[in-house]
């Protein structure tokens, strides 16, 4: 019987999660959206200090010590569009005509539980996307699944479900516009937007 | 939405002036500037019928449209405007007649054979028969001090009587309207057939190249826009610097329905194009009740949609002005993309109940569901109009899709498209006998028609993406 403790797990996801990004190659590309740095001094994600963990979040949490979110005042002072540039909310990916959340998009969700947690007023809009290959109208369910897949396992995981609305863009708004696998791969998410703070 | 009152106006002005020719027409045009003498309610018409060889289609002559001077004493010679407007008219009335397929319409060059006429009634009946004509259409137009007089005339050369004989007056605003009118009457009169000349398209674009900023990636806006059947007068009707999709035309023209996620969240609007009216908000819709994909019923008095309200997308069908909403469908799969029968008593949608997306279709009270594709993957369902009694959706055959029809009395499939890129988003005209739908065939994602064999695809749009047509009743 395992039960889920929330801070620890999340830690170890977080850990494990740098940990991919700094391993780059061997992880479908993160997603393309980050076209600005961090700011110097900013403790970003991606700091390279880390030790690379095992790719896959494990069924046995080792406790590690805490990855320290950013102080608040580094992200209270930052308006919207400078919150979601430089988001502390991972998005989740999914599988071709998916809407489950797999074992990667679960350790994005926990961290995202634990910057929800932590900033308490902000308002999320988790929108659900799809690649290209489906249909325009069919699309807009399955988006929609997408986003109520990551909603329902934030709130399964202590996330404020009152702070968390869902909206569908199909395959309207891809995040990259090439025919690509890779490409297809990026646009079936669910994204997180900060909407209010 | 100020630019498509002109063209409203010429349709209504045309509609009151038409006149039935009889014999050497002109001579009964009222003079210029007043009012036309009062007709006959049923004017006396003794159908003559253009007939071909059996069990061939008749053979029609088009001539090019006269361009009559103004001034009433016919010397002149008509100016460069009136000569353009009737190569408009005559190539727009070929098109038109080409469309339907009800007239073999003998080749320009070989047209061209006999000496063009000067008037009206200036048709060589031998010449005509030599080079094997049924029919000849000749046309005339001028100038009026209050835009146009229009003339149509078709003769059947072997009897050489007159078939058909009307005139037309109104604006100069669209003289493609005169041509649409008479290939429309033609068909009716001719063959008993309702012809789409003067219907128009619906569809969503994303040409204006628009887009939302944003902190992650910008995106593409997309507006509703709106066309001639033959893709001629395309016309934004939207300027939300947003998201527009899925449009659909009330039963009357007058509006059209879209989802629009203006609020920031799909929700299903309800333009009057023709007025400056606020647009409508029939199914409500909040944060957390977002609707999309509505569709009239055919009686347009009711919209049936998509909604997540009760916290999946179901179906559900409300009255225009917002009243009486009800759920139609109740299932933990997504219940979505509707269409109604012509009949208004079934609906067919889309579900994944079966674990990918089906047609499935259910009497109009919720009951009787039945499930009629068997694709990989299948989604928008239309149904057809009468007489035709068919289904068409867009099917997964590749990595792209196709157009496929399901033929309801024989349960049987047949296939329109077969992999010239992806085709999508199937809507049919309103005589049941052409859809259009979208394909990426020339590059990008084009509104495109075709009969409802598969065959004579025509491309609408050329500029940007263009999405879910649907065409005017």
């Amino acid at each position: 019987m395992h039960t889920r403790q929330f801070a620890p797990t999340s830690l170890v996801v977080l850990t494990v999660l740098m940990a991919a990004w700094l391993g780059a190659c061997a992880k479908p590309q993160p997603p393309v959206a980050r076209p600005t740095p961090s700011p110097p001094g900013t403790a970003g994600p991606a700091q390279p200090t880390r030790p690379p963990a095992p790719p896959e979040p494990v069924a046995e949490p080792v406790p590690v010590p805490p990855e320290p979110l950013p102080a608040e005042g580094d992200l209270s002072g930052r308006n919207l569009d400078e919150l979601n540039r430089d988001s502390p909310l991972q998005p989740v990916f999914f599988g071709y005509d998916s809407s489950e959340v797999d074992a990667t998009g679960r350790a994005a969700l926990d961290v995202n539980a634990q910057a929800l947690r932590r900033y308490s007023t902000w308002v999320i809009t988790i929108e659900g996307h799809c690649d290209e290959r489906g249909t325009a109208e069919y699309n807009l369910a399955l988006g929609e699944r997408r986003a109520l897949s990551a909603r329902n396992y934030l709130v399964s995981v202590g996330g404020p479900a009152d702070r968390l609305r869902i909206v569908s863009y199909g395959k309207e708004f891809p995040f990259d516009p090439a025919h690509t696998e890779e490409a297809w791969a990026k646009n079936r998410r669910a994204h997180f937007v900060i909407t209010a703070k | 939405m100020r630019t498509s009152l002109p063209c409203f106006a010429a349709a209504a002005v045309l509609a009151g002036t038409v006149s039935v020719l009889a014999g050497s027409a002109a001579r009964q045009t009222p003079p210029p500037g007043q009012p036309p003498p009062p007709q006959p309610q049923q004017p006396r018409e003794v159908f003559v019928p253009i007939v071909g060889d059996i069990g061939a289609p008749p053979r029609l002559a088009v001539t090019e449209f006269v361009a009559l001077p103004n001034d009433a004493g016919g010397s002149g010679v008509a100016d460069k405007e009136t000569q353009a407007i009737a190569q408009t008219m005559t190539e727009v009335l070929w098109e038109d007649l080409r469309f339907e397929r009800e007239f073999y319409l003998i080749p320009r060059d070989v047209v061209r054979t006999v000496p063009a006429p000067r008037a009206i009634d200036d048709v060589r009946f031998d010449r005509w028969r030599e080079i094997g004509a049924d029919g000849v259409l000749i046309g005339t137009v001028r100038k009026t001090a209050n835009g146009l007089l229009v003339q149509v005339r078709m003769a059947a050369v072997r009897s050489k009587e007159s078939a058909f004989g009307k005139e037309y007056s109104g604006t100069a605003a669209n003289p493609r309207l005169y041509a649409h009118t008479a290939a429309d009457e033609i068909h009716m009169q001719q063959r008993r057939l309702r012809g789409v000349a003067r219907t128009k398209l619906t569809f969503a674009s994303d040409r204006d190249g628009e887009r939302i900023p944003g902190p992650i990636e910008a995106r593409t806006i997309k507006e509703i826009y709106l066309a001639d059947y033959d893709g001629a007068n395309q016309r934004r009707v939207t300027v939300t610097r947003g998201l527009n999709n899925f449009p659909v035309w009330s039963s009357d023209g007058r509006a059209i329905a879209y989802t629009s996620w203006r609020q920031g969240y799909p929700n299903i609007f309800l333009s009057f194009i023709y007025t400056t009216a606020p647009p409508a908000t029939p199914a409500g819709g909040s944060v957390r009740a977002h609707n999309w994909l509505a569709v009239w019923s055919p009686d347009g008095t009711r919209l049936v949609f998509t909604s997540n309200r009760d916290g999946n997308p179901e179906l559900y069908v409300v009255n225009a002005d917002g009243s009486n909403l009800r759920r139609m469908t109740n299932h933990s799969a997504a219940d979505t993309t509707p269409t109604w029968s012509p009949t208004g008593t079934q609906i067919a949608f889309v579900s994944d109940r079966s674990g990918s997306p089906q047609v499935y279709v259910m009497d109009a009270d919720g009951t009787g569901l039945r499930r009629i594709t068997f694709e990989s993957y299948a989604d928008r369902p239309t149904w057809s109009p009468a007489p035709f009694n068919e289904i068409a959706y867009s099917s997964r055959t590749g990595p792209g899709h196709d157009i496929k029809v399901y033929e309801v009395a024989t349960q049987r499939v047949k296939q329109l498209t077969f992999g010239e890129g992806t085709n999508e988003s199937p809507s049919f005209a309103p005589n049941g006998r052409h859809l259009a739908f979208t394909t990426t065939r020339w590059g990008r994602v084009q509104v495109a028609v075709m009969g409802r064999d598969g065959n004579d695809v025509r491309q609408i749009t050329k500029i940007g993406n263009n999405y879910a047509p649907n065409w005017s009743h």
